[in-house]
C-alpha cells in the first residue's frame, strides 16, 4: 500500500428526476457544493478535479463557479459509464503521490431532457461503429442483448433470473426516498413487460434520469480531521481486457467475458480483502445482464451462478448473501452513469443507507462493464 | 430496404482501412482481412495484425458459410432510419475463417437456434452500398 492512503471525505447530490429544468452546470455546482459542505471543506481547499470525458461541464467551468483558486491536478476518464470509479482511482493516485490534497469528482447529467447518444447515429456511420450500427445494432440495449443471448446459451442464464435482478433492485429503491422508480414489480409483471431488444425487456434497462452526484477525495490523514467518518479507498482498479470494443464487444476471444474480469484481477491484487469479505456491492446496472456478469467476474460466485444467486434471493437486502444496489441503482434510483452507486457505497460504509447492511465495512462499487471499466473497494477506517 | 419516409438509410462510411471490405460487399463478395506474415484473419478491419504486429495484409475471399453465434430482435424505440423495419432481427455469426461479424437476417428465417449453419446473402441498401445478410443454410 502507498505511504499515503486516500479516502472519501464527502458526498453530495441533487434531487434525481426524469426531467430537471435547471442546467447541467447548475446541477454540477449544487452537487459539488453539497459534497464540500458534507466534507467540512471550502472551495478554497479544492486543488484537483477528475472528470468523465462525456461530462459536458468542463472542470474549469465548475472551478470558476465554485471560486477554486488553482487546479494543480486535473484529468479526464474515458469510456463513458466505465470511467466512473476510475475518477476515484485517479484521484487516489494523485493524493497518494502528493500531487493533490483535495480532489473533486462528479457526474452531472441531463439525460432525460437531452438527446440520447445513440440517437445521434444517422446516415453514414464512421469509425468502429460502421461494423454494427448500419445493421441496426444501434442502441446500447441491442449491443448488450446480443451478449446476453449468448450468455444464456453458454451458462443457462434465464429471463426469470434477469427478472429477479430487476425486481430485487426495485425493492431496494422502494425503501429510498431519493429513488425515482418505485412502482411495485414482481417477476410476473417483469415477464409481462414489453421487449426493447429481445431477450431484454423495459425493466432490464436503466432509467432516463437528470441529476448530479459529487465526491470529495483527500488523504486518510486529513479526512480523519474532518466531520464525516473517512471512507477508505482500499483498492482501485481499471481494466480493458483483450480485443475490447466499447459495447459491441464481439470480436475477441469471448463475447461473454467483460472487461470487468481483467479489472477484478487488478482490484484484488491490491488488497488482502477477498470477495467473501464484501458486505454489499453496488454493481453497474445499465442492464440486468451486466449485474450477473459482475457477480461472477468479481469473484462472488462461479460462472453461471450469478443468475441462480439472483433467483435465490442472494442479492436482496437484508437477507441475501450479498445485497446489491441497495439504493435502487441505475435501474430504479437514477441513472447517472453509476455515480449514485459510489455515493451509496459511501453511505453503506458510514452506516446511513436506507437499506443498511449492519456493520458494513467493505463495499464494492463497479462501473460499466460493457466497456473498459473500473472499480473501487471502499472500507471503513481502522 | 430503400429510403423510408425521407430518412436516409444507415450505411457504413468507408475509411482508408475499411474501404476494400465495403467495396467487395458492393460486388456481393465477402472478404476477410488476412495477415500476410502469419496468415491469421481479423475482424473488424484494422492496420496492424494483433497476433504478430505485421502491417501487411490481403483481402481473402471467405467461403460465405457461418454459424449463428447470437442474435437480438430490436423493438421500438429505434432510430428513424429503422422505424419501418422493427421488429428487426440482427445476428452475430462466426465464420470458419475464424472471425465474427454482425449482420442482418435475410428473408423470413423462421426459428433461430444458436449454432445453426448460415449462408451469406446480400442486401443492396443504396446504389453504392450492399450489406451482408445471413440466411439459415440447408
Amino acid at each position: 500500500m502507498a505511504a499515503t492512503t486516500a479516502a472519501i471525505a464527502g458526498i453530495g447530490q441533487t434531487e434525481f428526476a426524469k426531467v430537471i429544468e435547471r442546467p447541467e452546470v447548475t446541477l454540477a455546482c449544487e452537487a459539488a457544493a453539497a459534497a464540500l459542505a458534507d466534507a467540512g471543506l471550502a472551495p478554497a481547499d479544492v486543488d484537483a478535479m477528475v472528470r468523465f470525458d462525456l461530462e459536458t461541464t468542463q472542470d474549469i467551468e465548475l472551478a470558476r463557479n465554485l471560486g477554486v483558486e488553482n487546479l494543480r491536478f486535473f484529468a479526464d476518464t474515458p469510456h463513458g459509464g466505465g470511467g466512473g470509479c476510475a475518477t476515484l482511482g485517479i484521484a487516489a493516485a494523485a493524493v497518494e503521490t502528493g500531487r493533490a490534497d483535495v480532489v473533486l469528482c462528479w457526474r452531472s447529467r441531463k439525460r432525460g431532457s437531452g438527446r440520447r447518444p445513440w440517437a445521434t447515429n444517422d446516415g453514414a456511420i464512421a469509425g468502429e461503429k460502421q461494423y454494427w450500427v448500419p445493421f441496426g445494432l444501434a442502441r446500447p440495449v441491442d449491443q448488450v442483448a446480443m451478449m446476453a443471448r449468448r450468455y444464456m446459451h453458454e451458462y443457462g442464464l434465464t429471463e426469470v433470473q434477469l427478472g429477479h435482478v430487476a425486481c430485487t433492485i426495485r425493492a431496494h429503491a422502494q425503501r429510498n426516498p431519493a429513488a425515482t422508480m418505485t412502482k411495485d414489480m414482481d417477476v410476473a409483471t417483469y415477464l409481462a413487460s414489453r421487449f426493447v431488444s429481445e431477450p431484454l425487456r423495459v425493466p432490464d434497462c436503466c432509467l432516463e434520469s437528470d441529476g448530479a452526484v459529487a465526491v470529495v477525495v483527500t488523504s486518510l490523514e486529513r479526512a480523519r480531521d474532518l466531520p464525516q467518518a473517512p471512507v477508505v479507498l482500499v483498492s482501485t482498479a481499471m481494466g480493458s481486457g483483450p480485443q475490447t470494443v466499447g459495447m459491441a464487444n464481439y470480436f475477441g476471444p469471448s463475447i461473454t467475458t467483460s472487461p470487468a474480469a481483467a479489472c477484478a484481477t487488478s482490484l484484488w491484487e491490491r488488497t488482502d480483502r477477498r470477495p467473501a469479505d464484501v458486505d454489499c456491492a453496488q454493481l453497474y446496472d445499465a442492464f440486468t445482464p451486466l449485474v450477473v456478469q459482475s457477480l461472477e467476474e468479481y469473484g462472488f460466485c462461479e460462472r453461471g451462478e450469478g443468475g441462480v444467486w439472483a433467483e435465490a434471493g442472494e442479492l436482496a437486502w437484508p437477507s441475501g448473501r450479498l445485497p446489491v444496489n441497495t439504493s435502487g441503482g441505475g435501474l430504479s434510483e437514477a441513472y447517472l452513469h453509476g455515480f449514485n452507486l459510489i455515493s451509496e457505497g459511501v453511505r453503506q460504509v458510514r452506516g446511513t443507507s436506507t437499506s443498511q447492511v449492519p456493520g458494513a465495512s467493505t463495499v464494492l462499487v463497479t462501473s460499466g462493464n460493457g466497456v473498459p471499466t473500473s472499480a473501487v473497494l471502499l472500507g471503513s477506517d481502522r | 430496404m430503400s429510403e423510408t419516409g425521407g430518412v436516409p438509410p444507415l450505411v457504413p462510411e468507408p475509411d482508408q482501412v475499411s474501404a476494400p471490405f465495403w467495396d467487395a460487399c458492393r460486388r456481393h463478395e465477402l472478404v476477410v482481412q488476412t495477415c500476410t506474415a502469419c496468415g491469421r484473419a481479423r475482424y473488424h478491419p484494422r492496420p496492424m495484425c494483433p497476433h504478430c504486429g505485421s502491417m501487411e495484409h490481403t483481402w481473402e475471399p471467405a467461403s460465405g458459410d457461418a454459424v449463428l453465434y447470437s442474435w437480438v430482435v430490436a423493438h421500438r424505440p429505434v432510430l428513424p432510419a429503422l422505424a419501418d423495419r422493427v421488429p428487426l432481427p440482427i445476428v452475430l455469426v462466426e465464420l470458419p475463417e475464424g472471425v465474427r461479424m454482425v449482420g442482418n437476417l435475410a428473408g423470413d428465417a423462421g426459428e433461430l437456434v444458436i449454432g445453426m449453419p448460415m449462408r451469406v446473402a446480400w442486401v443492396d441498401v443504396t446504389g453504392t452500398c450492399a450489406l451482408p445478410a445471413w440466411r439459415p443454410a440447408g
